[in-house]
């Protein structure tokens, strides 16, 4: 049967047919749904690990154990992982693994963009690309063949427009293999420095094995066309290719580490010029030079961001390569001086987010603010303006201590706020090293009690897991007791005065703090409380609850309007209102 | 042979552009078309800017409208209408929701809502439509089915029969809001 799936459902449907049975990953943008998709299915366990190092580190386990796994992560989740991932392709595997790097070219919802295939190159596995979902589907269970044929873990890279876009899938029964045997092999999976020499130059042995199966393999095929224009593309690149020169010769790797040297030289050999055309880094190009083959690429065609075939056709254009008809003239659009001026739609904090109240509060006392990646982030925007820093998942905790270290004066100064599922995934031993080391920061917690931006994941301290079983939850004060903190807080950032009063002392404690900002994320609030309502009588327009950036929140005129379809009755803005124009839900006028 | 017809749905998160995609894409399949959708998620969610990009033809490679590519540019907010204008085709046609979504630095004073979208946009588009789309589906029974209606006046200008949209709409929407959403695709047809 054919179905309509993402990329991502269909990485799921490819693992569950080619009988993977353990599954695990850490939520994150464009990789989330796999997971979640492949939870869905019989016969399979699928779980939330804390962070993509534990995820991977299980899935090595599980691996061992004689399993077909699947890992996912988003790109920067490689660099969390990257520590097991370097070793484990030392040992190699026993049941097949398949890591999935889901790349973000354009940072749609990403802190940088990384070529994660040079991941690949770097640990020394094999990685596969997929253009569409179909092949998405189908290299799961090539990947797994290779990955037990080579004893290697492998690389399946995804890009945001390949998991996130929707295109037609044959699907098909599901087979499950015998699990593998363990075997005790301490000179394959204890790597000391002895077993590791050994097990070094097997490395290279297996690259030189894949280095011959990749110049044979179906994974790379040759569309031909005509023999002028010859373009060697890769991933969702392929489809732009096939659109912006529909007649030019394309050579599609679906393998790209290690390449397929002799398959690539005889490929240009046959055509007069040859064009590499790839998102992001010159990934496939610099190997191509290396062989001594003469090829355009970044030259001509763009590094940073997605490619289309817009700017393909374009760049081809310009080189004087013959382009499809219908992108023959594309070129930038005329601007239309009578054209309205365009305000931006920036992603906002729902209304009657928790954050809200906490950045409110944040701002008013002037605190310097090194933040982290989730929802929250959105908080450094204006007209909230409350968030310094941002720079990846649990960063916030160890910056702000260096920043006390580097000034004095800033120890009273800079807090760090960082998520609950971020605190768990990496603010932990952040923490453990304010602590230690004698710092005095204040780590405020913004527990809403769930993995939020990517679509309300569970996490440790949800009690529930992915396959929605309950489970023990973590419990954050005394984790937070346990690494030696003696002050620990929790309070609900919408009791505002309070709050705020918690921070004042905090800040200006001389040891360390942890406040849990408490309460759940707006959207898993199933119970609306009634719309507050603005009395036009007191209002005096002073816009105080406009720097509150809520949604549903406006005020063109000189009395403010809030929206009771949008407002969630959250009372934040009646809290912040001094003349009492605001009453919350069910208040009546006094 | 299928003619290629490419759409673009542009709206602000939590309009419904989903479920509209989902009937699309079922209808498309229906008809015997080779489909690719591609829809941006994450950051996009929280009340930003959402554009889902439908293509269908004998066989699709690139699942992006090109610029100046849509056939149709189906928006269900004006400012959004206006941002995605020049995915349009020439000879293209745009359906505009008529409503209006304050994005926040116009909530906060430090933009202005543009005055003037659909007189600049109907003065250079020949065929623009412009629905009342939120009356419409409120005289439908239920306001949430804007969505829908809109769906119905972006169907009569699609190469798809009248009866396969019906069988996606059976076959996608639950049950037990059929009825509502099967009136408000028929109001949003009968434009």
């Amino acid at each position: 049967m054919k179905e309509l799936m993402s990329g991502n459902m269909a990485i799921a449907r490819g693992a569950y047919e080619a009988g993977v049975t353990v599954g695990v990953g850490y939520p994150g943008t464009p990789s989330t749904e796999v997971l979640e998709n492949f939870a869905r299915y019989p016969g399979v366990y699928a779980q939330w690990s804390p962070n993509e190092k534990v995820a991977l580190e299980v899935g090595i386990g599980a691996s061992l154990g004689g399993a077909r796994v699947l890992v996912t992560m988003k790109h920067v989740g490689v660099n969390v992982a990257a520590d097991p991932l370097f070793t484990l392709s030392y040992t190699g595997v026993n049941g097949g693994l398949v890591l999935l790097s889901a790349d973000d070219p354009g940072m749609h919802s990403s802190q940088n963009e990384q070529d994660n295939r040079y991941y690949a190159l770097m640990s020394k596995i094999p990685c596969l690309e997929p253009s569409d979902s179909q092949e998405a589907k189908d290299m799961v269970a090539r990947a797994l063949e290779i990955s037990e044929q080579f004893d290697t873990p492998v690389m399946l890279r995804t890009t945001t427009r390949v998991s996130h876009s929707q295109s037609m899938v044959q699907t098909a029964q599901r087979s499950v293999p015998e699990i593998k045997e363990y075997q005790k092999n301490p000179s394959k999976f204890v790597m000391t420095p002895a077993n590791a020499r050994g097990r070094r130059v097997q490395v290279e042995e297996r690259m030189e094995k894949l280095r011959r199966y990749s110049e044979t393999c179906s994974l790379n095929t040759i569309h031909w066309g005509e023999k002028e224009v010859g373009i060697i593309t890769s991933g969702i690149s392929y489809q732009y290719v096939r659109e912006a020169a529909p007649r030019a010769s394309v050579l599609k790797l679906g393998l790209t580490n290690p390449l397929p040297e002799n398959l690539i030289k005889n490929f240009a050999a046959q055509v007069s010029r040859l064009v590499v055309v790839e998102e992001l880094e010159p990934f496939l190009e610099t190997q191509i030079k290396a062989l001594g083959i003469k090829v355009m690429g970044k030259d001509i065609l763009p590094g940073i961001g997605e490619l289309n075939p817009q700017i393909i056709a374009r760049a081809l254009k310009k080189a004087g390569i013959p382009v499809s008809e219908r992108y023959r003239d594309a070129g930038p659009l005329p601007v239309d001086d009578a054209a309205p001026e365009t305000p931006p739609r920036p992603p906002v904090l729902c209304a009657g987010c928790p954050h809200r109240a906490t950045f409110h509060v944040l701002r008013k006392l002037k605190l310097t603010v090194t933040g982290d990646i989730g929802c929250y982030t959105l908080g450094s925007m204006p007209p909230l303006s409350a968030m310094d820093t941002c720079v990846c998942m649990g960063a916030g905790v160890g910056m702000a201590h260096g920043m006390a270290l580097a000034n004095p004066s800033m120890q009273n100064k800079a807090v760090a706020v960082i998520g609950d599922s971020t605190f768990l995934h990496s603010g932990v031993t952040g923490l453990m090293d304010v602590v230690y080391n004698g710092g005095s920061a204040t780590v405020i917690i913004m527990d809403n009690r769930t993995t939020a931006m990517t679509g309300h994941q569970e996490h440790p301290a949800t009690g529930r897991t992915l396959m929605g079983q309950p489970a023990p939850e973590v419990d954050l004060e005394a984790l937070a007791r346990s690494l030696g903190v003696k002050r620990v807080q929790v309070v609900d950032p919408l009791d505002i005065a309070r709050f705020e009063q918690v921070v004042k002392e905090e800040t200006a404690a001389h040891e360390p703090s942890v406040i849990i900002a408490r309460h759940p994320c707006a959207l898993l609030n199933k119970e609306r409380q009634q719309p507050v309502t603005v009395d036009a009588e007191l209002c005096i327009g002073c816009k105080l609850c406009l720097k509150l950036g809520c949604p549903a929140i406006s005020g063109s005129g000189g009395v403010v309007e809030i929206s009771a379809i949008q407002c969630s009755g959250c009372g934040l803005c009646a809290s912040v209102c001094k003349q009492g124009a605001i009453k919350k839900g069910g208040q009546k006028d006094a | 042979m299928l003619k290629p017809f490419d759409v673009m749905l542009v709206g602000v998160g939590g309009q419904g552009t989903i479920l509209a995609t989902k009937i699309l894409a079922r209808a498309a399949r229906k008809k015997g078309y080779d489909i690719k959708v591609s829809e941006i998620k994450g950051m996009a969610q929280r009340g930003g800017s959402v554009v889902t990009q439908l293509r269908l033809a004998q066989e699709v490679h690139s699942p992006l409208v090109a610029e100046g590519g849509a056939d149709v540019v189906l928006a269900f907010e004006k400012l959004e209408a206006l941002r995605w204008l020049s995915y349009l085709k020439p000879e293209g046609t745009i359906i505009i929701n008529n409503q209006a979504i304050n994005p926040v630095p116009v909530l906060t004073g430090a933009a202005a809502y543009p005055e003037g979208v659909l007189e600049y946009i109907g003065g250079r588009v020949h065929n623009t439509k412009v629905v009342k789309a939120l009356d419409i589906a409120l005289n439908c029974g239920n306001p949430r089915t804007a969505n829908v209606v809109l769906l119905g006046v972006l169907a009569k200008h699609m190469p798809i029969e009248r009866e396969i949209w019906e069988q996606a709409l059976e076959e996608v929407v639950p049950d037990r809001f059929l009825e509502v959403n099967k009136s408000a695709f028929a109001a949003g047809y009968g434009i």
